[in-house]
């Protein structure tokens, strides 16, 4: 199986299933990501979406099939091998899960100070805190714990955790669940900013279609850092943005945001009307 | 019928590879060092206050009861030795125990619980650590060192609380107390009143991180899983009590 824009895969899941006691989580699921490609995984409550980002990463162990990121097969690795793996995979959390006990800057600082693959020398840790939280414009907030920040500022504090090591993969859960519709823009309009500067492959589950629309047809612009529309100056459309839909564990849909609006199945329709800003 | 024994042998079988990677993790890098003192600091100064006022109360009603008691036989004046053996060998390492359950066998689960239900467990194995060597070894490390110090401390308050009664309410001599107190005491009493609380350590942290570890659902799977902490480690408690005696009485019986 080749990646469709012919990009080395990063992440390869072949006939993935997974469950909990005994109920199917994730289906007989098959489907790759090229480098520097944006992956928008679409899909209802329970439909697998939060599964399947951590069996990428090895948090989940399937039952059968592999799963393959940066070429080397996860499923076989136990869980002090798979710590380099994961130091090259940046994830948000759906909440942002940030450690509550420790204060925005040790948060940040975490990754580089606990994963050793990354081998940052200590001296080098506060300048990349600072840079990861100047990068999501929170620079104010070092001392401060996670409790004393709104919800919004927290998912900024989480995605500055998420890319301080520059990961070349990044997974994010839900990104914008239970923001209201600006921050949850602010914080899409990261996510962009994050794939055009660091040219990074991305993966991000939502419910909301608007969501992939941002991702798949803006840029971020360096000189003004602003959103503007991928057409402009002579670009095309991201068309390095596939979507993906799932359904009950099962993989619905596969293809570009043409295809995705071009599909006449009545789930993914309904959940395109329902969901589509 | 049968899941519940599938479940439950599941549950027995999550257990022992908890303990299994727990006890590994001691011998292994990375230690952390600063949260075993924190932890110490936490269940062995925490309880202080708690594991004194049980340890002196026991000792004093023990003394109330066993003076009245050994009255009929005349044997008041053994009153010390009973309390001192009492103390040693079962209450003071049961009862220390049930107390460290109950203030921080729940204290773990809904600490490490609430980190499992917001995922933070889960940033911890992505970020790079070990959760077991970061979260649970410590709280075992920590619990192992401090449980026996605490015992050693209730059973002395105890005896102290039994001579106050003896000597203001019961009317006994307080030096006769003591020396019958001291000379009750052989080694072996010594052994398993300190090879007790090692023993319960491991109960207390385990069972807590345990429960913890396991949490899902939200703040109400937290609220449960510090329910079953404590009910299950006092209920362990118990039984090893039971099963630790045994051992030490058929080793005094066979010797």
């Amino acid at each position: 199986m080749m990646p469709s824009n012919g990009a080395k895969p990063v992440l390869r899941f072949e006939h993935v299933h997974v469950s909990f006691e005994g109920v199917p989580a994730l289906e007989d699921l098959s489907f790759e990501v090229g480098e520097g490609e944006a992956r928008i995984i679409l899909g209802a409550a329970a439909s697998g979406k939060t599964i399947l980002l951590k069996t990428a990463l090895g948090l989940v162990r399937p039952d059968s099939g592999s799963v393959y990121v940066f070429g080397e097969d996860i499923t076989r690795l136990t869980e002090h091998q798979l710590f380099d793996i994961r130091s090259k995979i940046g994830m948000l959390f759906q909440e942002g899960a940030l450690f509550d006990s420790l204060t925005i800057e040790e948060n940040v600082a975490y990754p580089l100070v606990n994963q050793k693959a990354i081998r940052c020398p200590v001296e080098q840790v506060e300048g990349r805190v600072k840079e990861a939280l100047h990068f999501v414009e929170l620079d104010q907030t070092l001392a401060r714990f996670p409790s004393e920040l709104s919800g919004g500022m927290r998912r900024r504090a989480a995605i500055a955790r998420a890319v301080v090591s520059e990961p070349p993969l990044l997974l994010y859960d839900s990104p914008t669940a239970g923001l209201d519709p600006i921050t949850a823009h602010t914080i899409i309009a990261l996510i962009i900013k994050e794939r055009d500067v660091s040219r990074t492959t991305t993966l991000i589950v939502t419910h909301r279609y608007q969501d992939g629309n941002l991702v798949a047809n803006f840029r971020y612009n360096p000189d003004n850092g602003q959103l503007v529309p991928a057409r402009e100056n002579g670009h095309r459309p991201q068309e390095r943005t596939k979507f993906m839909v799932l359904r009950d564990g099962k993989l619905l849909f596969e293809g570009t945001q043409a295809e995705l609006e071009a599909s006449r199945d009545p789930y993914i329709s309904k959940f395109r009307r329902r969901t589509g800003g | 019928m049968t899941r519940v024994i599938v479940s439950i042998v599941l549950a027995i079988q999550d257990f022992y590879l908890l303990t299994g990677r727990a006890v590994r993790n001691v011998f292994r890098q990375p230690h952390y060092s600063d949260d075993i003192i924190l932890q110490m600091d936490s269940i062995g100064v925490g309880s202080l206050l708690i594991v004194v006022l049980t340890g002196f109360f026991s000792g004093a009603v023990m003394t109330l009861q066993l003076a009245r008691a050994l009255a009929r036989w005349g044997q008041q004046g053994q009153v010390g030795t009973a309390v001192s053996l009492t103390l040693v060998r079962e209450l003071g390492p049961a009862l220390t125990a049930l107390m460290v359950a109950g203030r921080n066998s729940s204290g773990m689960a809904s600490e490490i619980g609430s980190m499992k239900v917001t995922e933070q467990i889960d940033a911890m194995r992505a970020l790079g650590t070990d959760p077991i060597q970061k979260l649970v070894t410590p709280r075992l490390i920590a619990t192992c060192v401090v449980l026996p110090l605490l015992t050693v401390i209730a059973d002395f308050v105890g005896m102290f609380g039994g001579y106050i009664v003896a000597v203001l309410l019961v009317d006994l001599n307080g030096r006769r107390y003591w020396s019958t107190a001291w000379q009750a005491l052989e080694w072996n009493d010594l052994t398993q009143g300190l090879l007790k609380p090692f023993v319960f350590a491991f109960v207390v942290a385990l069972v807590g991180c345990y429960y913890g570890l396991r949490a899902s659902g939200g703040t109400q799977g937290v609220g449960r899983a510090t329910t079953q902490a404590v009910v299950t480690a006092s209920v362990l408690i118990f039984v090893l009590t039971f099963f630790l005696t045994r051992i030490f009485t058929s080793q005094l019986v066979s010797s």
